[in-house]
């Protein structure tokens, strides 16, 4: 019994370590107040049902967007600055501009797969850009803008591992995944045989696949790719199996701003911003567009 | 008025969680008395290392988030080459979190009892054993009950944290089901109703128990 309280110790003592080391994947608690205003957000008392949903974000001179903090490339807080950065940052930041004049008139609030369309809907952020695919089920809640971002569903493996495309997920591989997300209903139908994990989001699942709770991690191949750069000891296998589009998430019946922000990613289009913003996360110019 | 359809349609999925959270509530909670009861005795042990090793374990272990003595089970165990399922590791993270209040509150239970009553049993002639037996764990057993009740209750609502090991417990197939319907409140209502299932019979029982031991005083 001794010797269990102390290989208890040790255990917990040299995972605090592991933790440390890999900078520790609880960053949810802070639940999106980086931006650090006690300033009610954007329910801040205007009905959006009578106005419309974008007059209400002019008087209040604030633009308040759900990213996702936690994924590298897209939305990802930075521990040391608190500032929160990536691709669907850059992209509220020009939207900002486009519907408030200024880039700096933005509020970002965290999300994450499961919670974003209750916030939305609960008026807690104006709109999601948070690597969120458009799909027709989604389209019952919420409107989506045109699409700014063609992403595909693919696979992270640990390097040297036997699974090299899709048709390797047979009866028994773990496949990691998130709550919450279309690549869980995807990875199922392309592989029905595959023991699907899910977990609350992408630092814990990546973990996971680190610690070999499962063989393989599914999610699209964007985020993939920052995964790939943190960790070169994993890399992305096989063809994107699956069209995923991203869409910018706003209110059902929201016209008006859906108008603008349709009108602020034509624009950023036009001017070679996007390219810009592209290659400057993904890293290369983006394809067929 | 909530929607109803959330609840029967997705009633399999609920029902396979709670299954597993039935199985992890159990295990862990007689694994957690058991573990709890040798840790108490040896907090009170006179051998000294004994009694050392139980402090370190119940300093370590309640002094620590549940969800992080679950990390170094789930992510910890796998980089000394051993991996077990979400599902094993949240129930043994469950179990050893758990017997650290346990111990603490079977300690404070056999504490209570006065010592000149056991100094009185020993003067008397009974073992080191039958004073235990005959009259401190009698009188101890009353005053451990609703501590250990309120500690085996929050076991079963603490079961939830295997839904972020990918556990298959309840709350991870409610979480599947806000996702997949986004009816949020709905679903963790109903997941809320089923962990009343499991918890309200469990203090109702404590508190019969309760009864029971007092009116044999």
């Amino acid at each position: 019994m001794k010797n269990r309280s102390w290989m208890t110790a040790f255990v917990i003592v040299t995972m605090l370590a592991v933790v440390a080391l890999t900078g520790c994947g609880s960053n949810e608690g802070g639940n999106g107040n980086n931006s650090g205003g006690a300033n009610g957000g954007a329910n801040g008392g205007e009905p959006s049902e009578t106005s419309s949903a974008l007059d209400a974000i002019k008087s209040r001179g604030k633009l308040v967007v759900g990213v996702k903090y936690d994924t590298k490339l897209f939305g990802l807080k930075d521990p040391a600055s608190g500032k929160v950065e990536g691709f669907d940052v850059d992209i509220a930041k020009a939207l900002a501009k486009q519907i408030l004049g200024d880039e700096t008139k933005l509020e970002l609030k965290e999300v994450t797969s499961k919670t974003r369309i209750p916030m939305l809907n609960n008026n807690d952020i104006d709109m999601i850009v948070a690597t969120m695919t458009i799909t027709e089920e989604r389209r019952k809640e919420v409107d989506f803008s045109d699409v700014y971002f063609k992403a595909g569903q693919s696979l992270l493996v640990k390097k040297g591992s036997p699974i090299a495309s899709i048709d390797d997920i047979k009866k028994g591989t773990k496949v990691l995944a998130v709550k919450g997300s279309t690549s869980v209903d995807n990875i199922k139908a392309k592989a029905p045989d595959a023991t699907v994990l899910e977990f609350d989001n992408y630092q814990d699942a990546f973990s996971a696949l680190k610690a070999g709770q499962g063989d393989t991690l599914t999610t699209d191949n964007a985020i993939l790719y920052g995964m790939e750069a943190q960790d070169p000891g994993y890399v992305v296998v096989g063809e994107p199996f699956t069209d995923e589009p991203y869409g910018i998430a706003i209110k059902k019946g929201s016209t008006d701003l859906l108008n603008s922000v349709n009108e602020g990613l034509k624009k950023l289009h036009d001017s070679g911003d996007y390219d810009k913003i592209y290659e400057q996360w993904i890293g290369k110019a983006p394809s067929g567009e | 008025m909530p929607d109803i359809s959330i609840w029967t349609d997705y009633f399999g999925i609920y029902m396979k969680g709670f299954g597993n959270t039935v199985a992890a509530s159990v295990i862990a909670l007689l694994g957690s008395f058991a573990i709890g009861t040798i840790i108490a005795v040896f907090r009170i042990s006179s051998v000294k290392p004994l009694r050392w090793a139980g402090t370190a374990y119940v300093e370590f272990i309640r002094n620590i988030p549940l969800l992080l003595v679950i990390f170094v089970f789930y992510y910890g165990l796998p980089s000394i080459g051993i991996t077990l399922s979400g599902f094993i590791c949240g129930t043994i993270g469950l179990m050893v979190y758990t017997a650290s209040f346990v111990a603490e509150a079977i300690r404070a239970g056999i504490m209570s009892v006065p010592a000149g009553q056991t100094e009185a049993a020993r003067a008397s002639g009974l073992s080191y054993t039958g004073t235990m037996r005959h009259v401190v764990l009698p009188q101890a057993i009353k005053i451990v009950i609703p501590p250990l009740s309120n500690q085996f209750i929050n076991l079963v609502k603490n079961s939830s944290i295997l839904g972020v090991f990918a556990g298959f417990d309840l709350m991870y197939y409610g979480d599947q089901v806000a996702g997949k319907t986004y009816a949020t409140f709905d679903t963790y209502l109903f997941v809320a109703l089923l962990y009343l299932v499991l918890t309200l019979p469990l203090s109702y029982a404590a508190l019969r128990l309760e009864r029971r031991l007092a009116g044999n005083g």
